[in-house]
């Protein structure tokens, strides 16, 4: 009978519940769902990350390359993120060219992880590949960890340049790591009929909104990005309480990563 | 570290013209400074059955660069258009119908996302679509030295550490969209959240003043 009210009359549904202060998966307002980390289970990539994000999963592949650097930045390497989010992961992805939301998706993580690399010494760009297996809502924040542990996990090869050919040759066998020294991590919150703050929307969830906003913050409490793409306006308080779950949310992820980071260098 | 905000709140030059375009049913050019764009819209029109919901109208938004073929970066700009109009507009007054927003970069020199977002405001108000509240874009930058500039132009946005971009709405001065660029801390935010309310106040006059001028010209 649930399953009919929930098909029939989602927002009606959905309120029964948030009326209540919990959510329909048993959650509080401000929980998250289990989270997940999996890293370096793609051997031929230079770096991988699977997250888990309750049902969102979302896995992170990067491959890195010599190359040119670009025209604007002369000197630096830089990284270009792309999100897939194929027919796969959920019923409303149709196959083709990468829709807006992928799109946005991957110009978001572009202007987060912006400033996140040192001056890469040789001009390495990497190719990072994110792709959703599973949509159950949020994929922003479980792109963002992903991208983050894969980038922890990623070994560039030592390159020399051979003094003959004055052509850089790459060395396989021997690997140093990517010096990573901020842990942004994102909080995705969603406003149901104007006032009613959630974290972590499911897909339904994110589909009743009226407003989603997204807060990067990194372990300095300082913000990355703040993105709120349209919607119903937010009053400063609640934006407030949105940056404090934020900063106590980046301290549990970055927790978990060095967990997860410590136990593989530990199995290696 | 230390922010100082701006006593008075400096924007560029301002310049709007409305109803330029023949075929849209409403356009509107918007400049600020040197950044220039232009809008048009058309609906509420027929809707292809596959897009169509049937309690509201469809917003389609399209972005066109100066050069070159939309990328990722218009898709972004497009997404944050359109949510911040479907809040402004009152889409369920024409359901099953179609409203399309284009708008063309003629010229980027610095806060292109709030000179979108103008001529976004100004082309919906010309077409007569019914809104519940009216939005303005201000852009704000945080300077190395810690300044905030309001309204930078390009080289001000190279030089800047942070740039923000929001949009505010007329009945409230509540932010409707916000995208950022750059780390900054939670003073910061709300200090430029705060200047970029204060800013708002010229933009709304100033629409104020060009649709009052444009329209006792038509007596």
């Amino acid at each position: 009978m649930a399953a009919g009210f929930k098909i029939a009359e989602p927002l009606e549904y959905h309120m029964s519940f948030l009326k209540e202060n919990c959510r329909p998966d048993g959650r509080e307002l401000s929980e998250f769902r289990t989270t997940t980390l999996n890293i370096g289970s793609i051997s031929t990539a230079d770096g991988s990350a699977l997250v888990k994000l309750g049902s969102t999963t979302i896995i992170c592949g990067i491959k890195a390359e010599l190359t040119n650097p670009t025209v604007e930045a002369p000197g630096k390497g830089y990284i270009v993120p792309n999100v897939d989010l194929p027919p796969l992961c959920s019923s409303r992805f149709r196959p083709g060219p990468p829709g807006e939301q992928a799109q946005a998706a991957s110009q978001f993580i572009a202007d987060v992880i912006e400033s996140l690399l040192s001056l890469l010494q040789l001009c390495w760009v990497l190719y990072c590949d994110i792709m959703c297996l599973d949509y159950d809502g949020n994929i922003l924040d479980a792109c963002i960890i992903a991208l983050l542990a894969a980038l922890k996990n990623t070994r560039l090869p030592k390159v020399t340049i051979n003094k003959v050919t004055c052509k850089p040759e790459v060395d396989s066998k021997e690997r140093h790591k990517l010096p990573v020294h901020k842990h942004p991590v994102s909080t995705s919150f969603s406003i149901i009929e104007n006032s009613i703050l959630i974290v972590d929307p499911t897909a339904d969830e994110e589909s009743l909104s009226t407003a989603r906003l997204s807060v990067v913050t990194d372990e300095d409490d300082r913000l990355c990005s703040l993105h709120k793409p349209g919607g119903t306006s937010l009053s400063a308080e609640k934006l407030q309480t949105c940056i404090n779950r934020a900063t106590a949310r980046q301290r549990e992820i970055q927790k978990l990563m060095e967990k997860v980071l410590k136990s593989v260098k530990a199995a290696q | 570290m230390e922010v100082s905000a701006p006593l008075n709140v400096s924007l560029r030059e301002f310049g709007c013209e409305q109803s330029l375009l023949s075929r849209p049913d409403g356009s509107a050019s918007f400049v600020q400074g040197d950044s220039s764009v232009m809008a048009g819209v058309y609906g509420p029109a027929e809707v292809k059955v596959s897009k169509e919901i049937y309690d509201r109208a469809t917003l389609e938004v399209l972005v066109q660069p100066k050069v070159g073929l939309p990328s990722v970066r218009e898709r972004s700009q497009e997404q944050c258009l359109r949510e911040t109009c479907e809040a402004a507009l009152l889409l369920a007054l024409h359901p099953r119908s179609s409203l399309t927003l284009v708008l063309q970069v003629l010229h980027d020199d610095g806060s292109l996302l709030s000179c979108c977002l103008n001529a976004a405001c100004m082309a919906l108000m010309d077409a007569g679509l019914p809104m519940s509240c009216l939005f303005c874009g201000v852009t704000c930058a945080i300077s190395a030295d810690g300044q905030i500039i309001t309204d930078p132009t390009a080289a001000q946005e190279k030089d800047s550490r942070a740039l923000m971009t929001f949009a505010i709405d007329s009945r409230e001065r509540k932010v409707m969209m916000s995208s950022t660029k750059g780390s900054f801390s939670v003073g910061e935010l709300q200090q430029c959240v705060a200047v970029s309310q204060r800013a708002s106040e010229k933009v709304f006059q100033f629409y104020r003043d060009s649709v009052r001028r444009r329209h006792s010209k038509s007596l």
